[in-house]
């Protein structure tokens, strides 16, 4: 089985994050550059999934040259390959046009299954697996939190507030998992020495038959207008208990709208 | 490496085990070590990640890394807690290395595999009631051929793993006779529930809480003369050269804990306030701090050193008591400043630093007391 596992290089969600004043895009010199958590799980599930079927996992990135750093660690983890995107043209981009430019990785490399984080912890959009399904043209099956194949038959469980619902497509597909899914490994120094040795394919958006101006910031449907710092943490309110202790901590919930 | 950086697939290591003592190892062991028990579900973990084959061959089921790999893992695991970082030294530095290097083909067939997985611990007996570096004078242990099998008696005291549910095997060292008017001593593999060998009960320690510690006697115990390991008579010879390897260990150990400290320490002068400031604002806790940085950093590069003339094949006998005497210092120093710095805290268990304080006396005590280590070091340049 071909799976695709989709990663991406996040600033370290435990150090201070801002936007660059210039144009209010992600300031990646500001924070350490981590692989966002979710896609672990993603790449475990990769992983776990040609462990029990037979297959490879290719990592698939885009971002600065930078991510090479997080790709050796998924390759590390036991991936087999990667394809790394990599263009200043794709400064900026939105997760539109960062599903179009994925789209056209995933249809030059083939695949049976692909598998993301259910989303990023920098822009949080959440869409890039409906997206990428549609211009795929496969089903999309969102915020598994189990995924089984049998065959060309995939069954997840999609997490849910009440527990969860099972949905069931075929493959190709596209895959979001949760972090409840599983748990990544850390990579082994095996693993570690064993991925200088694998494949990395560097691409330009030229190489994907991409033209530069139908990238980046200029060409994103959404752009960052305004933004302001986080507000810093206001006091907790202390509840003394004389007697109406859990009214007063009702009141408190209510009046946040958590009751 | 390139003088003191280290290359990619060092650093990715360092990260990968720094992510993992933060992740696996700090939320829990502070309870493990309250009640003096052997984290086995934290070992496992080690094991998975391969920790215990770092600087084996992979035809070993190693994981094809060096000494210097295996010193990085314990520095990362220092700067979080001592006792599995102690249980991965004796484990691995102890244990498997000594049948790696001396055991006969079948011996590291036998072992190795479940050693270098983690899922089997081995020990080494060296150290006596009477004495440890003292060999032979503090060196009661006996044991003689019969029948084709070694007969053993005697005791072995303060021996790290050796009680563990999940040790195999612990090597012996004792007099089998004389060699030139001198004891002949040589190394004989026990493997656990061995009749007529018995494990004592874990010893209460000051520290190192949640590592396994015992007193071993041996009481015409009985193992096929095949357990010796490596020459007869070269006992200790042989093992000189890993007694030398080991204090580099505990030197990577000493630094991450002396590093541990100043971590602690940043997080809580950020944090804590007196008198209507931060305690970082004040000078007296920053150059407290500075000289915590300072000597953490020292201590990592004399183990950088001793451990990369190791792996380069140099001499090393020097730079080794170097390298155990300054980083336990710096251990030393490090938490009794550490917990000056965290106050009243630093004087309750749950706080690390509290752990790192009672940690860090046994590393000028074990692997040869800092009173050797300057032995060595004179010795070595002449003096006496």
């Amino acid at each position: 089985m071909n799976i695709v596992v989709l990663m991406k290089q996040v600033p370290d969600t435990w150090s201070e994050r801002t936007l660059r004043a210039a144009d209010n895009t992600l300031d990646r010199d500001a924070a350490d550059a981590v692989m966002n958590e979710l896609d672990e799980y993603a790449i475990e599930e990769g992983l776990r999934l040609t462990e029990a079927h037979g297959g490879e996992v290719t990592i698939v990135s885009m971002g600065p040259e930078k991510a090479t750093e997080s790709i050796r660690k998924a390759l590390s983890m036991g991936a087999d390959k990667a394809v790394h995107v990599s263009d200043e043209a794709l400064h900026g981009s939105d997760a539109l046009v960062t599903s179009a430019v994925l789209a056209k990785v995933l249809e030059r490399a083939g695949f049976d299954l692909v598998i993301l984080g259910s989303e990023s912890t920098d822009a949080r959009t959440g869409v890039l697996a409906a997206m990428l399904a549609e211009r795929l043209g496969v089903p999309q099956l969102t915020f598994a939190s189990k995924v089984d194949i049998d065959g060309s038959a995939i069954a997840i469980h999609r997490l849910a507030d009440y527990g969860y619902d099972t949905v069931e497509g075929t493959l190709p597909a596209v895959v979001s998992v949760v972090e409840k899914i599983n748990e990544p490994r850390y990579p082994s120094f095996k693993g570690i020495m064993a991925a200088k040795k694998k494949p990395v394919e560097t691409l330009t958006v030229a190489d994907l038959g991409i033209d530069p101006a139908q990238v980046g910031l200029a060409a994103s449907a959404t752009e960052v207008v305004e933004w302001a710092k986080r507000p810093p943490r206001a006091a907790g309110v202390v509840v003394t208990d004389d007697g109406d202790g859990g009214t007063k901590a009702a009141e408190f919930l209510a009046s946040r709208k958590f009751i | 490496m390139v003088g003191c950086m280290l290359n990619d697939e060092q650093e990715a290591l360092r990260s990968t085990v720094e992510e993992f003592a933060r992740e696996v190892i700090a939320p829990v062991i502070g309870g493990y070590y309250e009640r003096g028990e052997f984290p086995y579900e934290i070992v496992a973990k080690m094991g998975k990640l391969g920790l215990f084959g770092l600087p084996f061959p992979e035809e070993y089921g190693g994981m094809g890394g060096d000494y210097f790999a295996f010193c990085l893992a314990l520095h990362e695991l220092g700067r979080v807690d001592s006792s599995v970082a102690i249980t991965l030294e004796a484990a691995v530095g102890l244990g498997a290395m000594p049948i790696y290097r001396f055991g006969t083909p079948q011996q590291q067939a036998d072992w190795l595999p479940d050693l270098c997985q983690g899922e089997r611990l081995a020990a080494f007996g060296l150290t006596e009631p009477g004495g440890g570096s003292d060999i032979p004078g503090g060196m009661r242990t006996r044991a003689r051929l019969e029948g084709g099998q070694w007969v053993i008696d005697g005791t072995k005291a303060f021996i790290t793993n050796s009680g563990t549910s999940i040790t195999s095997v612990v090597t012996a060292l004792a007099i089998t006779g004389e060699q030139d008017g001198k004891p002949e001593i040589s190394a004989i593999m026990v493997p656990a529930g061995t009749p007529g060998f018995t494990v004592g009960p874990e010893y209460s320690k000051v520290g190192w809480r949640a590592s396994d510690t015992r007193e071993l006697s041996f009481s015409s115990c009985r193992v096929p003369a095949g357990n010796l390991l490596g020459e007869r008579g070269r006992g200790y010879a042989q093992f000189l050269q890993t007694l030398d390897e080991g204090r580099i260990a505990i030197a990577a150990l000493a630094a991450g804990l002396a590093q541990g400290c100043v971590d602690e320490c940043l997080r809580y002068a950020g944090q804590r306030e007196a008198f209507g400031q931060h305690l970082g604002s004040f000078q007296a806790i920053q150059f407290k701090i500075a000289d915590m940085a300072a000597r953490a950093h020292l201590a990592r590069l004399a183990w950088y050193d001793a451990a990369a003339r190791l792996v380069a094949g140099q001499p090393i006998k020097t730079e080794a008591a170097i390298a155990k005497l300054t980083c336990s210092n710096a251990a030393m120093d490090n938490a009794r400043d550490g917990t000056q710095i965290f106050g009243g805290y630093g004087f309750m268990n749950e706080f690390p630093v509290a752990r790192f304080y009672r940690d860090a006396k046994v590393l000028e005590i074990g692997e040869g007391t800092s009173e050797v280590q300057r032995m060595v070091i004179a010795r070595q340049l002449g003096v006496g």
